[in-house]
């Protein structure tokens, strides 16, 4: 019996029909407000997001939409970050390295905008990198196939297996081994990146992966690695690939 | 600082009990009796202080701190929201001694390195500790053995 259970998690890790967003994990009424937009506190994000992105900022007086157009051009744009930074533009200082979609928004923001970048989980970011997210929603996750995304997700994953913190236990432990399972009163989901930036009913707001990521690390009682540091991104690099394929819900409403 | 008990910090020790322990685990598993096998536990108490069942009983109570019933469901239904990924910890007096549950507290990952349990009172280092937690045991030596006394009286 032991031995069944045991072997069928192991699937669970490997096999894509295995794979369930989070939501699937989720009360009832958690899932009713994910999935009516009238409803889901994350649109208001999203709303929020689309208005700004019309908005002229920064020295340069610009608004995204300036220069990208309406914002339904972004489809399918958050299915395939973290990615290799395009290496268009003038200031070229971080093509080629992997960026998160956050990271990009602020890219453009400080090089294309010339203003100062939001910092982390700042709500003008978040609304933005919403609004994004929410134009590919129903598409696949669909990281590139580029050497330098390649290296961080093997990274990431090597992160992702690694044991921290005082209570000393990975993410491959929780997510893998112990999907489904109840810790205390949280189901442990398959920790499947669909739904981002998500909004927390326990944060009453939305954020984004890495705040989620760190909370988990914090959890175990381990020290959460720094916004945007270069271990975040490979985790988040990794968890798109675990995901590819997995169809974009965002915004995303989990407990 | 009055920590890590040096007269345990015998990895030779943990290693021979390994294979035994892996064996006493599943003799547990079909078994109602204790599988005493030698080498399957720490025998002597960390402390010289006497135990406190009451104590221990907090301590497991409190999810912050002992973090038992994150994992466990235990028989204390004043305790919400119990998870449910190992065993219930009722009768555990019945399957364990005091000896084995020592060990199983001390450092469960080395009766099984994939254990899912943490380590309760090893210094070993592990990565990235939080700072407030850092170098310290999740439980101290007199608060493992009141859990252990705790959790003798469940038979
Ligand atoms: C001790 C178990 C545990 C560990 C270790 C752990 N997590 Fe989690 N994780 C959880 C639980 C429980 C939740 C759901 C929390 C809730 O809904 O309140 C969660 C949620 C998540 C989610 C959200 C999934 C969704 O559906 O939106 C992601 C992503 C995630 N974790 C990533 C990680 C990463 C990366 C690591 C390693 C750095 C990690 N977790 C380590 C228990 C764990
Ligand atoms: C002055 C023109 C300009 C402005 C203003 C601008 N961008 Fe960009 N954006 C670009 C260019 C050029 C690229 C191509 C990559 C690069 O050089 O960063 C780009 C790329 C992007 C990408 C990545 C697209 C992809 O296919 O990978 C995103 C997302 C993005 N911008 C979002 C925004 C947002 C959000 C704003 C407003 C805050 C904005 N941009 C403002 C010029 C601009
Ligand atoms: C992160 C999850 C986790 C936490 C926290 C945890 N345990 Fe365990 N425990 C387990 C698992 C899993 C097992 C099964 C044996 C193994 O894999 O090592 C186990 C086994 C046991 C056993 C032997 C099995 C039985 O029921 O007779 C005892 C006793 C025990 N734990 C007591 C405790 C006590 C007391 C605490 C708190 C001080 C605690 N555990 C905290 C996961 C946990």
């Amino acid at each position: 019996m032991l031995l069944l259970l045991a072997s069928g998690s192991m699937y669970a890790q490997n096999s894509p029909e295995m794979r369930r967003s989070g939501i699937t994990y989720t009360s009832p009424g958690t899932q009713a407000l994910q999935a009516d937009d009238s409803q889901n506190p994350g649109m208001l994000w999203v709303r929020d997001g689309a208005q700004r992105w019309t908005i002229p900022s920064g020295d340069a007086r610009k608004s995204c939409a300036d220069c990208h157009g309406a914002i339904a051009t972004m489809r399918g744009v958050a299915a395939r970050y973290p990615a290799a930074s395009p290496s268009s533009g003038s200031a070229a200082s971080a093509a080629g390295r992997v960026i998160t979609l956050s990271q990009q928004i602020n890219r453009c923001r400080v090089e294309q905008q010339r203003a100062p970048a939001w910092p982390p989980e700042h709500a003008d970011l978040l609304a933005l990198e919403s609004a994004i997210a929410f134009e590919s929603r129903g598409l696949p996750m669909a990281p590139p196939a580029q050497p330098a995304l390649s290296a961080a997700q093997t990274r990431g994953e090597a992160l992702y297996r690694q044991r921290i913190g005082q209570v000393d236990l990975s993410c491959h432990d929780c997510h893998d081994r112990l999907a489904g399972k109840k810790l205390g009163g949280n189901t442990i989901p398959q920790g499947h990146v669909t739904g981002y930036p998500i909004y927390r009913l326990e944060w009453q707001a939305v954020g984004s992966l890495q705040r989620r990521m760190r909370g988990c690390m914090t959890a175990v009682r381990a020290e959460p690695y720094a916004w945007n540091a270069p271990e975040l991104v490979d985790l988040e690099a990794w968890l798109a690939k675990r995901a590819a394929g997995m169809r974009i819900e965002s915004p995303g409403v989990r407990p | 600082m009055a920590h890590p008990p040096p007269r345990l910090r015998r990895p030779s020790r943990f290693g021979a009990a390994a294979v035994a322990g892996r064996l006493a685990l599943c003799a547990a598993a079909g078994a109602s009796t204790v599988a005493a096998t030698p080498g399957d536990g720490i025998a002597e108490p960390l402390t010289t202080t006497a135990a406190s069942a009451e104590r221990g009983r907090a301590l497991v109570a409190n999810r912050q701190q002992s973090l038992c019933v994150l994992c466990h469901q235990v028989p204390l239904p004043e305790v919400r929201f119990q998870g449910d990924i190992s065993t219930n910890l009722a009768g555990a007096g019945a399957r364990w001694s005091a000896a084995q549950m020592r060990l199983r507290l001390v450092n469960p990952r080395a009766l099984n390195p994939d254990s899912i349990m943490p380590a309760y009172f090893t210094t070993a280092p592990r990565s990235r500790v939080g700072v407030a937690w850092r170098d310290k045991p999740i439980l101290d030596a007199q608060q493992i053995e009141d859990v252990i006394a705790w959790l003798q009286t469940l038979r």
